[in-house]
């Protein structure tokens, strides 16, 4: 039985500084394979729409008449299925979270292909 | 002599991170008896198994709880695999003890953090913390999340440890452990520590067993159960002896927390030693049909996966039995006869994981 | 297989009776959990004695009664509280009865219940 065992941790912490980091100043590095937003290469995107039926959550939409990917970030859970079950692997799993939102309908991402026939394609549609 | 109060418990209590609630009925300081209530938070994940694909309600079983997150993933796969009759590869069981034991780790580190937090030791509950944040680092390292670890599948893993990176885990766990030794010492030594937790809840080993008790609070009681036993995944190649402890009071159960974290460090590093090479996943196709009961240990005790198929897409029957549902029983117990100042602590030590419970 | 299973079936009034066999070899109550199967309702008491698994089946139908086991486990009283509230499964003399009041549901015995309109996990908004 001891009564100081706190001792050394307290001396310790003395001379150790904070174990926690400056948040705002100092970031925080993700590691390569941290699970933080999904993106879409739009243009290999083929609509067949298996994402959106696999995802558990139901964060995707596909329109495959319009083309569109619509993703919701806040349904969305970081599983990463929706990247495995893509047959053009054209999903990808970033490893940095999106940017913070005040409110639900500002999570809902678009992406819209450019239309192939249309030689003067404009610039990909976002939202 | 004395008058009966009743004194309402939570669902809003500082020690509970969680919402139960419990009726004590109190003579004086002394707690006569206590009645639980639950249901605060129940999701009804079991019901919605006949909405979802058997292969996508990985994902759902995971978050049935956010500490033991992978082995409610682990568990549910099996259950499938074992109706399917899928020969899962050997590397991937490997890897699933490795994810496993890691998860152990940090659930016991949080555990005891909120154990000192309960009896009122605030910087044991940061450095426990502080440590922990070690192993979470591991686990969003190899899998990319902290507590949904999103990595196993049925059939086998979605991700794979190279070997490089598995000899740096056993390194760092190696001095991790060496400061979590350190800080669990106090818990073992410390005077104040011994004093709010010796002789507290105490739990015969014949009263545990009756009462279904699992996991540590049994083995506490001088039980030597363990599902790790059962020799699922790579248990079976692996070795160890269940922790056990005698004295079936509070510090008993921290007791053997503490050793199954220095126990786990052991079996992760058994099990990249012994890890052999080879695919991590076999492919599944078709539908289950028929029923399996899975059980493993997890950090709180022994879950129950019932999984009852009929050979289509969507599971009949999914049914968990977390740990927590087993051993509230033994804390009503427990908590007969103990000193109101004493609940906490009691409380605690079952490590209550509510929304388990609630899944 | 990881493990042997046996499950043994059996009838309402032969319940009591082979729960009390498991109690008095050593077995530790594991689970108890049921299954609605359109007209039946399927409860499995599980037990285990050193890993050894073993399952008793009940099948019944969802009006009719069944005893109690709570007097021979007392634990049991969480799990037959927790199946008359969900599966509403009629269960005489539980030790500890809630009537109701374990889980705070909105309907009553979801488990069994037709689907409601509002309050499903995987609709939208
Ligand atoms: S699965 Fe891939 S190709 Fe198919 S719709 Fe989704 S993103 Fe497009
Ligand atoms: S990561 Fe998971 S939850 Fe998110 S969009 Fe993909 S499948 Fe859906």
């Amino acid at each position: 039985m001891s009564f100081l065992s706190m001792t050394r941790n307290i001396a310790e912490n003395l001379f150790k500084g904070p174990s926690t980091r400056r948040y705002p100043k100092e970031k925080r590095e993700y590691g390569l394979k941290s699970r933080g937003m999904i993106g879409i290469d739009i243009e290999a995107c083929i609509f067949c729409g298996l994402c959106s039926r696999r995802c558990p959550t139901g964060a995707l939409t596909v329109r495959k008449d319009q083309k569109e990917w619509e993703i919701d970030r806040l349904r969305c859970v970081f599983c990463g299925y929706c990247v495995e079950v893509c047959p053009k692997k054209c999903l990808a799993m970033a490893n940095h979270y999106s940017p913070c939102v005040t409110e639900r309908a500002a999570a809902v991402h678009l992406e819209r292909q450019a239309l192939r026939d249309a030689a003067d394609a404009p610039a990909e549609g976002k939202e | 002599m004395s008058q009966r109060n009743v004194i309402p418990f939570g669902p809003q209590h500082p020690v509970l991170p969680e919402p139960i609630h419990l009726d004590l009925v109190t003579e004086d300081e002394t707690v006569i008896e206590a009645i639980p209530s639950i249901g605060f938070v129940h999701r009804g994940l079991e019901k919605l198994v006949e909405k979802k694909d058997y292969q996508d309600f990985v994902y759902v079983a995971e978050r049935i709880c956010g500490i033991c997150s992978f082995m409610h993933g682990m568990t549910y796969c099996q259950a499938v695999e074992e109706i399917m009759e899928i020969a899962v590869p050997e590397r991937a069981l490997y890897l699933r003890t490795v994810w496993a034991e890691l998860s152990r780790i940090h659930s016991h580190l949080m555990w005891l953090g909120l154990a000192a937090d309960a009896f009122g030791f605030e910087s044991l509950f940061m450095n426990c913390w502080r440590l922990r944040e070690g192993i979470l680092d591991i686990i969003e390292a190899t899998t990319g999340g902290r507590v949904i670890f999103g990595s196993c599948k049925i059939g086998g893993v979605r991700r794979d440890i190279d070997d490089e990176t598995m000899k740096g885990i056993v390194e760092k766990l190696g001095t991790i452990g060496a400061e979590i030794g350190r800080t669990t010492d106090v818990f073992l030594n410390d005077y104040s520590v011994q004093h709010r937790l010796k002789g507290i809840g105490v739990l015969s080993g014949e009263e545990a067993h009756a009462l279904g008790t699992v996991g540590p609070v049994l083995r506490a009681s001088g039980v030597a159960m363990d599902a790790r036993k059962i020799d699922y995944a790579a248990y079976r190649n692996l070795k160890f002896e269940p922790v056990v402890e005698k004295a079936g009071d509070c510090h008993a159960r921290c007791r053997v927390r503490v050793r199954e974290i220095f126990q786990s460090v052991d079996l992760i590093g058994q099990a990249a030693r012994k890890m052999p090479g080879g695919e991590i996943f076999v492919k599944v196709t078709g539908a289950p049909n028929g029923e399996f009961f899975s059980r493993v240990e997890q950090p709180r005790g022994e879950v129950i996966y019932y999984v009852k198929a009929n050979g289509t897409k969507n599971l009949q029957r999914f049914r968990v039995r977390t740990p927590t549902f087993a051993n509230l029983p033994a804390m009503v117990k427990m908590l007969e006869g103990a000193s109101i100042a004493d609940v906490p602590n009691i409380i605690l030590t079952i490590d209550p994981c509510i929304s388990c419970v609630e899944r | 297989m990881t493990e042997e299973q046996t499950t043994i079936t059996m009838e309402k009034d032969e319940l009591l009776g082979a729960v009390s066999d498991f109690h008095s070899q050593g077995y530790r109550l594991a689970q108890i959990c049921c299954t609605a199967l359109g007209d039946t309702i399927e409860i499995n008491y599980s037990f285990d004695k050193e890993y050894r698994f073993k399952n008793l089946r009940l099948s019944i139908r969802p009006d009719e009664e069944i005893q109690s086991i709570s007097i021979i486990y007392w634990s049991a009283f969480t799990y037959e509280n927790e199946m008359s509230e969900l599966f509403g499964v009629k269960i005489r003399n539980i030790v500890v009865d809630y009537k109701g009041h374990f889980y705070r549901t909105a309907v009553a015995t979801p488990f069994v219940a037709p689907e409601p309109d509002a309050g499903n996990a995987t609709e939208k908004e």
